[in-house]
């Protein structure tokens, strides 16, 4: 299709530039061509109207001859005699025209004076439909530009989810190797909890390995995964990790990148409860507002204690993520006061599973 | 042999896991020849538990609360056993490797730790080297660090580097000055270099590294030599390639 055509806005624009090219002609023909305002007038904007169309015909030529690929004395030939032909069209309809207002009596004798503008209009229709050979190349190498850009776009796009899906296939093993140390310490001291632990671990273990295709999953399924994973620690650090959660009042429904939260939730582990000694609060909570989802997950920190190591990479993997997903439609703060680390997540709500959408 | 005990071995468990310290207890308890001193649940208790037993031998969590492991090891001195325990730490396993130092995978094994053991046993009594260089070899590449744990008696103090003003050489010791107040450790200012991060801090002299914030302005000081004013008024020597090395800072900043 061609591009000037749609959408319907652009046809507009293009018709507008036409005005001022029509308005040089009309003074040429009336001022120096002696044939008068009115007589010029209405020659000329009919056939400025058919003219228009006619130029548009250049985006085939220029299609047809690109002009990376193409030797200059091809495109010279190609849109030269293009320009002869279809100009020399265009004065003889304008005869036509001239011939058939003449027989108005207003116009009478408009054939005769304009015999001699003759070479004039088609002179300007030449150089028209050259203009537009131009144009059209600027529209074509606009194209092209934006094509490549997109191109390098989707390849960028390609290669984060790519990364992406590595990073939330893997099972940190310090997690894994510490989960196992408990489970051989239960072992002795309360077989039935050390039974447990192990469905825990083999389910954790098994969500996460499921979740590998999936572009997105409801909430529950997150929060499932996350309350296993917090019951686990909790054998670990005992009375050191209290938990709270708080999702009553966002729908259980709402879909979300899988492993999303889990970052999130590990870091408050790691970088918040695991440098306690007397450890802390790990809360989960949420709510809907206007359309939007709203997560937050706060634990407590030793402000005093080293910095987010990879906690830093953790936080930025989820940020990545949530823009690859919902561009500017999500956002993410992160605050740490008064002892207290927060990441606050808020996305579109989309209760619809965008996955089947999307195949 | 430890002589001061009925030939007893003596040992420190220090984990801040409830759970990992019960399986090396049950482990250690099969060994009549050990005697478990104390159970630590962190690095604090673990400092002032050496101090007050002075064990043998400590089994040696890396990952705990505000001290690590390492910067346990650090505090004790180098007249105790160590074996360390991690779950999973490559860069610490690499070093515990180089270093010769023994340690022990969670989850523990019977068999692995029997022979951690025995090494450890025919070792007691010996001078183990220098903590720092070891703590220095598990920390990630690029990885410097945020602060300095030093000890005084049974007293444990954490510097955040960034409140660090200066170190200067002290015969075996630096001393550390932060905040008005002057803190000993035993370490060689060559290997506190290292662990210092170089865009902020600079060996401006033999004996002096320089936090680079804390420095005001430079003053020519005799013909060779300069003096580093700091925001506290204290002058610093600079040698003539200290002052090189504040400058390529300077340039690598503007």
């Amino acid at each position: 299709m061609h591009p000037l055509l749609t959408p319907i806005s652009r046809f507009g624009l293009y018709l507008l530039a036409w005005i001022p090219l029509a308005g040089i002609l009309v003074y040429l023909m009336a001022v120096p061509g002696r044939l008068g305002w009115l007589d010029a007038t209405v020659l000329i904007i009919p056939l400025c109207l058919i003219y228009q169309f006619v130029c548009l015909s250049a985006w085939y030529s220029c299609k047809a001859a690109p002009i990376q690929k193409s030797t200059g004395q091809r495109l010279w030939l190609t849109h030269v005699l293009a320009a002869a032909i279809l100009s020399l069209f265009w004065v003889l309809l304008a005869r036509l025209l001239a011939y058939g207002i003449s027989e108005f009596p207003a116009f009478r004798g408009l054939n005769g004076r304009f015999a001699s503008q003759v070479p004039v209009l088609f002179g300007a229709g030449f150089l028209l439909y050259l203009l537009s050979v131009a144009s059209h190349y600027v529209i074509l190498a606009i194209e092209d530009s934006n094509k490549a850009e997109v191109r390098v776009q989707e390849s960028s796009i390609l290669a984060r989810d790519a990364e992406l899906k590595a990073l939330k296939a893997q099972v940190n093993p310090h997690f894994l190797f510490n989960s196992l140390n408990s489970i051989s310490a239960l072992t002795s001291l309360d077989p039935a909890k050390a039974r447990e632990m192990c469905i825990l671990l083999a389910e954790f273990l098994r969500m996460t390995l499921g979740l590998g295709e999936k572009t997105s999953v409801p909430l529950s399924e997150e929060l499932s995964l996350l309350r296993r994973y917090l019951a686990i620690e909790k054998v670990r650090f005992g009375a050191r990790l209290q938990m709270e959660e708080d999702m009553q009042q966002v729908s259980s429904a709402v879909q979300l990148p899988p492993l999303l939260l889990q970052p999130l939730v590990e870091n408050a582990i790691t970088h918040g409860i695991a440098n306690l000694p007397d450890g802390g609060t790990v809360r989960l909570s949420g709510h809907s507002h206007n359309g939007r989802v709203v997560l937050a997950i706060e634990n407590t920190f030793d402000p005093e204690s080293t910095p987010m190591r990879k906690g830093g990479l953790g936080l930025k993997n989820v940020r990545e993520r949530l823009e690859a997903r919902y561009g500017k439609e999500a956002s993410m703060r992160v605050s740490a006061e008064n002892g207290k680390f927060r990441v606050d997540l808020a996305f579109p709500a989309d209760t619809a599973n965008t996955e089947e959408a999307k195949n | 042999m430890n002589m001061k005990d009925a030939n007893k071995i003596t040992a420190l468990i220090v984990d801040d896991e409830d759970l990992a310290r019960l399986v090396l207890r049950e482990l250690v308890q099969t060994h009549p020849e050990i005697a478990i001193a104390a159970e630590c649940a962190n690095g604090f208790e673990a400092v002032k538990a050496v101090a007050e037993h002075k064990p043998d031998l400590i089994f040696l969590d890396v990952q705990m609360p505000k001290l690590s492991g390492f910067d346990v090891l650090e505090l004790i001195g180098t007249e105790t056993a160590v074996i360390f325990v991690t779950a999973y730490d490559q860069y610490a396993m690499r070093a515990f490797e180089v270093h010769a130092v023994d340690y022990l995978l969670k989850p523990i094994g019977r068999e692995r730790f029997e022979a951690a053991l025995e090494r450890a046993k025919s070792r007691i009594g010996e001078k183990f080297p220098p903590a720092p260089e070891l703590a220095a070899a598990a920390r990630p590449p690029k990885q410097f660090l945020d602060r300095i744990v030093v000890r005084d008696g049974t007293r444990v103090t954490l510097i955040p580097v960034r409140k660090l003003d200066y170190a200067e050489a002290q015969d075996d010791y630096v001393a550390l000055a932060s905040e008005g107040k002057k803190h000993l450790k035993q370490q060689t200012i060559a290997s506190l270099e290292a662990c210092l991060d170089p865009e902020q801090f600079v060996r401006v002299h033999r004996s002096y590294i320089v936090n680079f914030e804390k420095v005001v302005r430079i003053e020519p000081y005799g013909k060779d030599s300069r003096l580093a004013i700091l925001a506290d008024g204290t002058r610093l020597p600079v040698s003539k390639a200290g002052y090189a090395r504040l400058k390529t800072l300077l340039d690598q900043r503007t």
